[in-house]
């Protein structure tokens, strides 16, 4: 009736999807762990501040430079877009609003998950390629307590912060294009912002969204590097594995998020 | 029940599952002040073996006992509890390599001391005076050579004076005068800290002229045992093969294969 | 490891973050001119709201004196209800009118209040009895239509 090449395809299905899903519970068994042992790392508040260094500080450079451009970019655009309709003083909203609440959170959070994301997954695939997680353990030291949960907080503690100063940046780029450049009012072009951006709707759920984008990628990426072969090969596919699945998760967190906070608006 | 013994392993078997046994019907015993070798060919099991002792995995079948306690019966606080008073030394040293030579060794007591900042700066000064590298404690770990970092990392493992230690490979890829360091330190630190020592190793001369004791292990099974004179004078043959380094013996130099001549289509 | 340089990073990257996030709360956002200020609700009828929506400003004057809040139909009387938070900071005569307005031909629809001359004031909760509902642009070219055939059939 079948014939054995599609058996083994079908067996072959199965096993990948029996493997996925046991791996995706492994996840969020890590994930439930990194919280429980948070407790200590925010008792010694200085592992959560040196990661904060490597994955916040070191980050603001690419969110700066990218920020402005993308702005820039809004600003040409949206004006050419606007112009056509004879509202060009509609600039600012225009800019503020894709940024605040699209833009932002997830531009920024698909920079951070390749800057900050691969970074931490090729580290900690290396202490554990190094036996260095074991040497961890074999000193009683818990390495999801010691290593694990200060770079998740830092991760979503840099997160929203980075996409603030990605929105804000964006906005002074637009503004630099808008006003400067072109010469849109500038009165018109911060009024209208003021007036359509809404303090609930769209910055907080923009700082939301970032934080959910903050949880989804460090977790990602920290699960990716303590989960990855013990080899060369293992990392650097662990590390390519975190910036696909995470830059996924990202868009595909922003669709669900958006869906249900702008559907009435 | 302070035993001699400080570690009692009796008929303890271990595998991943049913098909991949690792270890079977093994019993050992470490007398305390000691220093153990556990030999043999790659993949003989050896690491596993120091792996369910320092309780990392349980064994399936067995029972290991470590200072008169039960393992399998430790949850992970106790498992933690016994650790701290167990030193290893792994295979290529494993430092932290984004902590310091010293934050290395003062690891352990930062994480479970509350020992002030100048004590912990005295015993860690200490500890790698007695591996000879007090003064290369501001370097980072990518800065040491491969026989420095084994003795850092070596210091890092005394740091809390443990009552057993573990050597996983030491004598790897050393050149001749790290090696003889670090063989020394391994007699030298187990006698004066007063504890245990096992190490696992592949590396034969170095190893009988260091410890006290041999445990050999071929495929899971210990085969032989004894002092390394009665290891050297060994009649069975897969102890000859692995002590004077011979190529061919019950270990085939030959992977398993057809015959040679059938291979090339001579006949 | 010199722990202050770090420090000294992570304090900059931490007040660069909350500064953005600052400077759009109160500078981008509608926060700094009606944020959290204290409001009072006040309620409309109309009879058609035309394109209002949530959150769409309530002007007096031309100056924002609250948003709207929600909308709602009612099932009995057949009119939308209209709740507005109005800033506390502005009073209005219980014979203000509340109309359904555009900002020019095609923007935003806003709701204006035009005050009346009662010396009563509208209590918070209160319902504005006056109401002019939104202008249907198709209504408005249909009666114009009619109108000019009206107009030539009476001409002739």
């Amino acid at each position: 009736m079948f014939n054995r090449g599609t058996i083994i395809n079908v067996r072959a299905i199965g096993h990948h999807t029996i493997d996925s899903v046991m791996r995706f519970g492994y996840a969020s068994r890590f994930f439930a762990l990194t919280l429980l042992n948070s407790g200590s790392s925010w008792r010694r508040i200085h592992l959560i501040i040196r990661e904060l260094y490597f994955t916040g500080a070191l980050s603001m450079v690419i969110i700066l430079v990218s920020g402005l451009f993308v702005g820039m970019v809004l600003g040409f655009q949206g004006y050419q877009t606007l112009k056509t309709y004879g509202s060009e003083s509609a600039l600012g909203v225009l800019v503020a609003l894709s940024l605040v609440r699209e833009l932002g959170p997830v531009v920024s959070g698909l920079l951070f998950a390749s800057r900050a994301g691969s970074a931490m997954t090729a580290e900690i695939g290396l202490m554990k390629t190094t036996e260095q997680l074991s040497a961890m353990e074999m000193m009683a030291v818990d390495p999801i307590a010691r290593v694990v949960a200060p770079r998740f907080w830092a991760g979503v503690i840099s997160m929203p912060l980075l996409a603030g100063v990605f929105s804000a940046m964006g906005i002074y780029g637009g503004y630099l294009i808008g006003v400067v450049l072109i010469g849109v009012d500038e009165g018109s072009f911060w009024s209208q912002m003021q007036s359509a951006v809404d303090f609930r709707e769209d910055i907080v759920n923009g700082v939301i969204k970032s934080v959910v984008f903050g949880i989804a990628v460090t977790w990602i990426a920290l699960f990716e590097g303590y989960d990855s072969p013990p080899t060369a090969e293992g990392v650097s596919g662990a590390t390519t594995r975190t910036v696909v699945t995470s830059s996924l998760a990202i868009l595909g967190l922003d669709f669900i998020l958006t869906a249900f906070m702008f559907r009435g608006v | 029940m302070a035993s001699d013994n400080l570690v009692e392993i009796s008929a303890v078997g271990y595998s991943y599952d049913k098909r991949r046994t690792i270890l079977s019907g093994i019993d050992m015993k470490i007398p305390r002040g000691k220093v153990v070798a556990i030999m043999g060919i790659s993949g003989s099991g050896k690491t596993t073996l120091l792996r369910l002792i320092a309780g990392w995995f349980k064994p399936t079948q067995g029972d290991i006992h470590v200072d008169g306690v039960l393992t399998r019966d430790l949850d992970r606080d106790g498992l933690y509890k016994m650790r701290r008073r167990m030193g290893m030394l792994f295979q290529f040293g494993a430092l932290f390599t984004d902590l310091s030579v010293f934050d290395n060794v003062a690891f352990q007591m930062r994480e479970h001391t509350d020992l002030p900042e100048s004590m912990i700066r005295d015993i860690v000064m200490m500890k790698l005076q007695a591996v000879g590298l007090r003064g290369a404690h501001h370097l980072m770990p990518s800065e040491l050579s491969g026989g420095m970092s084994r003795r850092v990392a070596l210091a890092r493992a005394i740091a809390l004076d443990p009552m057993l230690m573990m050597y996983d490979e030491p004598f790897t890829g050393l050149d001749p005068i790290s090696l003889g360091v670090i063989r020394n330190l391994v007699r030298r630190l187990n006698d004066t800290l007063g504890s245990t020592s096992i190490v696992v190793t592949h590396d034969v001369q170095e190893a009988l002229d260091t410890v006290d004791y041999v445990y050999y292990l071929s495929e899971g099974v210990m085969v032989a045992h004894g002092t390394p004179e009665e290891m050297r004078a060994s009649k069975d043959p897969l102890v000859h093969q692995f002590v004077w380094g011979e190529a061919d013996g019950p270990v085939a130099y030959q992977y398993p294969s057809r015959k040679y001549n059938e291979e090339l289509e001579l006949v | 490891m010199e722990r202050s340089t770090i420090d000294l990073w992570v304090g900059l990257f931490m007040v660069a973050g909350l500064g953005a996030l600052t400077i759009l709360a109160l500078k981008v956002s509608n926060m700094g001119s009606l944020g959290s200020n204290e409001t009072y609700s006040l309620t409309a009828e109309f009879t058609n709201i035309g394109g209002l929506k949530p959150r769409a400003a309530v002007k007096s004057s031309g100056v924002v004196v609250g948003r709207v809040s929600g909308i709602t139909f009612d099932n009995d009387k057949f009119v939308a209800r209209v709740t507005m938070n109005v800033d506390a900071k502005y009073k209005f005569p219980q014979d203000t009118s509340a109309s359904i307005l555009t900002a020019g031909l095609l923007g935003e629809q806003y709701v204006g209040f035009e005050g009346g001359a009662d010396d009563k004031m509208l209590a918070p909760g209160a319902t504005l009895k006056l109401t002019q509902s939104a202008v249907v642009l198709e209504k408005l070219i249909s009666q114009f239509m009619y109108n000019k055939a009206a107009e030539g059939s009476g001409s002739k």
